[in-house]
């Protein structure tokens, strides 16, 4: 596979995942190749994080290691970022600080 | 291979420390326990349970704790009116061979004449230790604990799978690993069940999983802190996939609850969720609390991997700090033993950070000094629970 046809920041831990995780940092207007497609990232974006790889249907599971992780709260599209606004848990809800700038 | 450093107590288990356990047994008895180990933060550790209330589980961790293997004897400090049973832990470290002593605080002159009492007996004991002879000891007879906290979105693909390359290894030699918090397995439990090595203990693991989920769903909060959502992690079922990479890919020889120390060498799950309906809130307040019962199952050491940079230590047994994330480590060196974030900058492989963990797991074991203990962490929390004993179907023969 020498078609880069996502972004060398991004790393795929299993085939059949449907996000990505973030190598490093990215900035608020970078643009990332997701599946062959340019993405322009609307916030900044931490290492670990997660970007959609494929559009996921709200309801639908999020896979991450090739595993479940949780069920889309709204459609979500790839190149999104993933996490608590559209992912929830199928077991217990996440506890997050909303106040940190 | 590094030779590892022992000293060998009477039930046959070897120590790779040689330390004076300060026990208070009681919060109100704490202060003059920490006044008695004092600075020496090398001689004198301090641990303890601060609950007035009776508890078989607390009673049976500090049993186990002060008959650690790297404990060499043992000052119990006592208020003097607490429900704790003073006389049976005394009893349980006298039989095991340890020079152990009881100062009760009511009955000895109160706060400073028990100070100045228990400071006397501790540096004639942490004396007689550090002249102790040391033995040999092989890889086989290390119980070697792996826990994760301060996880983030890196957790999962640095430091966990590399410490799970350690553990393998470690299998390998012959050692015991103990990887836990069933609370942090959730969504686990199908993969992790297929690598028990009976269906048995594969429906055993199956269910102390369950149990966990039912557990946490009570409680209304998942194993998971407001710094793994900053770090990148959204669900627990995520959280827990990061963490399960920990335990590597050696069968599973068993499950064992805290206290119960592991047969023979393999590769254990250890049930950390308190059996029947919830009482006494939490299973875990806190990473150190993981650290406390896998001590007590007798690991010489732990594996402590951190996204976010926990600092922690322990009293007893060694802390190896395992940095997932790159950008933490520059912040955090000083408290890092391991830098696995290097995985992420493509300037080390997990094969090599795997092989780096294990390396140190040795060197620690024949006396080298980690961070944390470098610099004096000595945390430790112990509170209260209830635990119904493992069944037959746990430990396959």
């Amino acid at each position: 596979m020498t078609e880069a046809r996502s972004d060398g920041r991004l790393l795929l831990l299993s085939p059949g995942d449907s996000v990505f995780v973030l190598r490093g940092q990215i900035e608020a207007g970078e643009t990332v190749l997701v599946e062959g497609q340019a993405v322009t990232v609307a916030q900044r974006l931490g290492l670990g994080h997660k970007i959609a790889r494929v559009e996921v249907a709200a309801g639908n599971k999020v896979v991450k290691y090739g595993a479940p992780i949780g069920s889309a709260t709204k459609a979500i599209a790839a190149g999104d970022h993933v996490h608590l606004h559209n992912l929830k848990s199928d077991y217990t809800p996440t506890y997050a600080l909303t106040g940190a700038t | 291979m590094t030779a590892l450093r022992g000293w060998q107590r009477a039930d046959g288990r070897k120590g790779i420390r040689n330390v004076v356990a300060v026990a208070y047994l009681v919060e109100c008895a704490h202060h003059v326990a920490r006044e008695i180990a004092g600075a020496d933060r090398e001689a004198a550790h301090v641990i303890g349970f601060p609950g007035c209330f009776p508890n078989a589980y607390a009673q049976k961790m500090m049993e186990r704790l002060c008959t650690h293997p790297n404990v060499g004897a043992v000052l119990l400090v006592s208020l003097g009116c607490e429900s704790f049973d003073r006389y049976q832990l005394e009893r349980v470290v006298s039989d095991s061979g340890r020079p152990v002593r009881t100062v009760t605080i009511q009955n000895d002159g109160g706060t400073r004449a028990s100070i100045a009492a228990g400071r006397t007996w501790v540096a004639e004991q942490a004396a007689a230790l550090a002249a102790a002879p040391a033995v040999p000891m092989a890889v086989s007879e290390l119980v070697v604990g792996t826990v994760c906290g301060g996880s983030d979105g890196t957790s999962g693909i640095t430091g966990n799978p590399a410490a799970g390359i350690a553990f393998d290894r470690l299998v390998a030699a012959g050692a015991a690993c103990i990887f836990e918090e069933t609370g942090e397995l959730i969504g686990c439990e199908g993969i992790m069940a297929a690598r028990a090595v009976t269906p048995e203990l594969a429906a055993e693991l199956r269910a102390s999983v369950e149990k966990a989920a039912r557990y946490y769903a009570t409680l209304g909060y998942g194993s998971f802190a407001a710094g793994n959502a900053d770090g990148g992690l959204t669900t627990i079922e995520e959280k827990s996939l990061g963490a399960y990479m920990k335990s590597g890919q050696s069968p599973i020889s068993g499950l064992i609850k805290p206290g119960d120390i592991p047969p023979k060498g393999g590769l254990y799950l250890m049930d950390v969720v308190p059996d029947g309906e919830v009482r006494f809130g939490f299973p875990n307040i806190s990473d150190n609390a993981e650290i406390v019962e896998m001590m007590a199952s007798g690991a010489h050491l732990t594996l402590f991997v951190t996204g976010r940079g926990s600092v922690v230590g322990s009293a007893l047994a060694p802390v190896i700090k395992i940095a997932a994330n790159p950008h933490m480590y520059a912040r955090l060196a000083d408290d890092m033993d391991v830098n696995a974030g290097a995985v992420l900058d493509g300037t080390a492989t997990l094969e090599g950070v795997g092989q780096a963990i294990f390396d140190l797991v040795l060197a620690v074991g024949a006396g080298q000094r980690t961070k944390s203990e470098d610099l004096g962490h000595q945390e430790f929390i112990l509170t209260y629970k209830s635990f119904d004993p493992i069944g037959p179907a746990c430990l396959p023969i």
